[in-house]
């Protein structure tokens, strides 16, 4: 167990220091910021500070028609910004009613998942970094990530921020060579993941480091209203896409990616079988997606209004469940918009998972959680 | 002691020190400019880069371009600091790390002093730099620095004593500290063969001596952001970091020359100068490639294993390398029987290694927060 004075014992009194970490601290991973009580090197307290990033997107997209919101909701996730989008078109179209081309829904479950693969690689090398390995694993990741990113680009137009997913499908049609560059994305992307196994998984020092740290059970997990990977790894198979499918998920076969130790290995290894899951799931999307057909459907009115109405959609981004609530008084501009962010759940279990550990492990913990601070702030 | 180098020593012997230690000096930069060049070459192609190639030929005078640069920045100190622990740290940290160069031998004729007690003189005198860290971890008042410096006074003194005790058992076997002698008794055989273990738990005590990965806690990046050095800039800052690879370039020389061989082996004293320096310059490169192929490759430990490690592992393995020496020394056994001992205890360092390191077991998580009730649970 941890050493500290309650182990052992001590007759003369000491003071605990505060250790302000972030924003500006090289693994905050953005403009978190915790104060750590620490006593010697275990920390006693964690004190997190978010909002830094507040830019009120929520409210931003109250003054927009829905078209224009989009590109806010890319902003939210930008790690993962086809889900965030998907979220959000997928509300809509449930308030404006509006049937979805098949064409469109398999080609928007290939890029959330190859978006997914992308967020999980960013993950990897940003974690190799909190644990301590000199720019390998991030200079890895970022070259997978890559490649993905690339054949973002050549659909989307844009690295990050695609306002791709229109309410009714897709802004435009893929490349006519999408699905022989998806599969060649993946033939590198199989053997990135295969590296990071070399590299990290099976590193003795990354096991005795993450193993047995940052527990956290399942029913704190539960009580906190983590979602994602971070819950699965404390053993609950939470997955939106197998609990309420949306697009084709049912009719895919894949596996929901859980352990039950809780601890920060739990959480890595988690997504790594996540990537590997990802990865089937593509496969299996390109052999069923259709070669043509529309992406939008026939009489996409030039103003969108919705009926009023309110409606909560749900969906599996990398980080959890990223939830769209909306209300519609009628009009052409959402009357309420709320974002249900996992990062921002998912971190407010930091504390139960970082205190009595030491200042290394709650950095590796912050680590584990995968946050976007753009997302928690929004 | 050394010879004669040109001449002077008849003259003034003080004359004749001065010198050598200008020309120390001027070799610890040019050195230093190589060997951070050469780290971030190799980081680089681990890295699937390139590295530097933009200034100079290949990217040669990298270095030159950084120290221009760092000496160009404002030499910053925070309002708070003590001014003079702040502003003299980086100089303690540097100086006992320029008088360990004396007793380096690079070549058959050419060193500073071969100091009798030499090797003793070398781990003395590297401890001291650690009044240095702590005077920046202090001054600078911050909570990093200071996490970092107390973290690094930890680390020296655990791991101190397995080097202080390889260094006691290789003089046992050479019968010698004089690092000269050393390197002269292995023109037949390097001292790794007869002594395996004791390299080892050299090296890695070198490599917690020396702040590298995977024993880097006290200026841990993603931890503690730089550590005693995180308030200091421009040309202070350099100072570290000359300090850091001229630690680096002294442990490979004396690495290289302890247990490689040095000058000397594989082709005798009789060879020429250029020769000798080629030798002792590629050993210690191979010493520096491994550390940075360390670095790019293995996570951090954390402080309660780094220090388990030292006091579980190393230290006993090392007294028990102690004691066989001695009964070899006082029984004259041969050597092979060092061969054997030192082969059994690396295995059993190996597999020590990932026994001993603390490590927290793995069960389903269960709840560690206590459940709310009452009033709590209702709000």
């Amino acid at each position: 167990m941890v050493a500290s004075r309650e182990t052992y014992g001590t007759e003369f009194e000491t003071q605990d220091l505060l250790l302000n970490v972030g924003p500006q601290h090289p693994s905050t991973h953005g403009v978190f910021r915790m104060v750590l009580q620490v006593d010697g090197e275990v920390v006693k307290d964690v004190i997190p500070h978010i909002g830094y990033l507040h830019r009120g997107a929520e409210k931003l997209c109250e003054t927009m028609d829905f078209r224009q919101g989009i590109g806010f909701m890319d902003r939210t996730e930008y790690l993962a910004a086809f889900n965030a989008e998907l979220s959000y078109v997928m509300a809509v179209e449930a308030l404006a009613d509006i049937e979805v081309p098949e064409r469109a829904q398999w080609i928007r479950m290939i890029l959330c998942e190859l978006n997914r693969l992308s967020s999980h690689f960013m993950f990897m090398g940003a974690f190799g970094i909190d644990v301590g390995v000199f720019a390998t694993p991030f200079i890895y990741a970022w070259k997978e990530r890559e490649q993905i990113l690339d054949l973002f680009e050549e659909v989307a137009g844009d690295r990050m921020m695609y306002a791709y997913f229109r309410p009714g499908g897709l802004a435009w049609d893929v490349p006519h060579n999408f699905k022989a560059r998806v599969r060649e994305v993946l033939k590198s992307t199989r053997i990135g993941i295969n590296d990071f196994d070399g590299l990290l998984t099976k590193d003795e020092i990354f096991r005795t480091r993450t193993q047995g740290v940052g527990v956290i059970s399942a029913e704190e997990a539960i009580e906190w209203g983590m979602s994602g990977p971070s819950i699965r790894a404390s053993g609950v198979p939470m997955d939106v896409r197998k609990d309420e499918p949306y697009l084709f998920y049912d009719q895919i076969d894949f596996n929901v990616a859980s352990r039950t130790e809780g601890d920060v290995y739990a959480r890595y290894s988690c997504r790594m079988e996540e990537m590997w899951e990802s990865v089937r799931i593509i496969e299996q999307c390109l052999e069923k997606m259709p070669d043509y057909g529309p992406i939008m459907p026939e009489k996409m009115p030039r103003m969108l209004r919705t009926p009023p109405g309110e409606v909560y959609i749900r969906t599996e981004a990398p980080r959890g469940e990223y939830g769209i609530y909306m209300v519609s008084q009628g009009g052409n501009r959402p009357y309420r918009l709320k974002v249900r962010s996992a990062c921002l759940s998912n971190l407010q279990a930091l504390k139960d998972m970082s205190v009595n550990q030491y200042v290394a492990d709650a950095i590796i913990v912050l680590g584990s959680i995968d946050i976007v601070l753009s997302e928690v702030d929004r | 002691m050394g010879v004669d180098l040109f001449g002077f020593n008849n003259v003034n012997p003080w004359l004749d020190a001065f010198i050598r230690l200008q020309l120390a000096v001027v070799l610890i930069t040019v050195v230093v400019m190589g060997y951070t060049y050469l780290e971030r070459k190799i980081v680089a192609r681990f890295n699937q880069r390139i590295g530097p190639q933009k200034t100079g030929p290949f990217g040669l005078l990298q270095a030159v371009a950084d120290a221009v640069k760092l000496v160009g920045k404002e030499d910053l100190r925070p309002k708070s600091a003590d001014p003079w622990t702040f502003e003299l740290g980086p100089f303690f940290v540097f100086i006992p790390v320029l008088m360990t160069f004396v007793i380096a031998p690079f070549m058959a004729d050419w060193n500073i002093r071969l100091l009798e007690l030499g090797l003793i003189y070398f781990v003395a005198v590297s401890g001291l730099s650690i009044i240095g860290w702590i005077m920046a971890g202090w001054g600078s008042d911050n909570r990093y620095a200071l996490l970092g410096a107390l973290r690094s006074v930890a680390q020296s003194i655990s791991y101190e004593l397995p080097l202080v005790l390889c260094v006691v058992a290789l003089a046992m076997f050479a019968g010698t500290y004089n690092l000269g002698l050393i390197v002269e008794q292995q023109d037949k055989v390097p001292f790794i063969v007869w002594q395996p273990m004791t390299a080892l738990i050299f090296f890695i005590a070198a490599l917690a001596e020396l702040n590298r990965s995977p024993f880097d806690i006290p200026v841990g990046e993603s931890e503690v952001a730089g550590g005693p050095f995180i308030e200091y800039s421009g040309i202070r800052w350099s100072m570290f970091q000359l300090a850091e690879y001229a630690a680096i370039f002294v442990m490979s020389i004396v690495f290289a020359s302890m247990f490689l061989g040095g000058y000397i082996w594989p082709f005798g004293d009789q060879v020429g100068v250029g020769l000798q320096l080629v030798l002792t310059g590629a050993k210690a490169l191979l010493f520096f490639f491994v550390v940075v192929w360390i670095r790019v490759s293995v996570p951090r430990l954390r402080i309660d294993q780094l220090m388990g490690y030292s006091w579980k592992v190393l230290l006993p393995l090392t007294l028990v390398q102690v004691l066989v020496n001695g009964l070899v020394l006082v029984n004259g056994w041969h050597e092979v029987v060092l061969l054997v001992a030192g082969l059994i205890g690396c295995a059993v360092l190996v597999t020590a290694t990932s026994r001993a390191v603390e490590r927290r077991p793995r069960v389903p998580a269960t709840r560690t927060a206590p459940v709310m009730q009452g009033e709590a649970a209702r709000v």
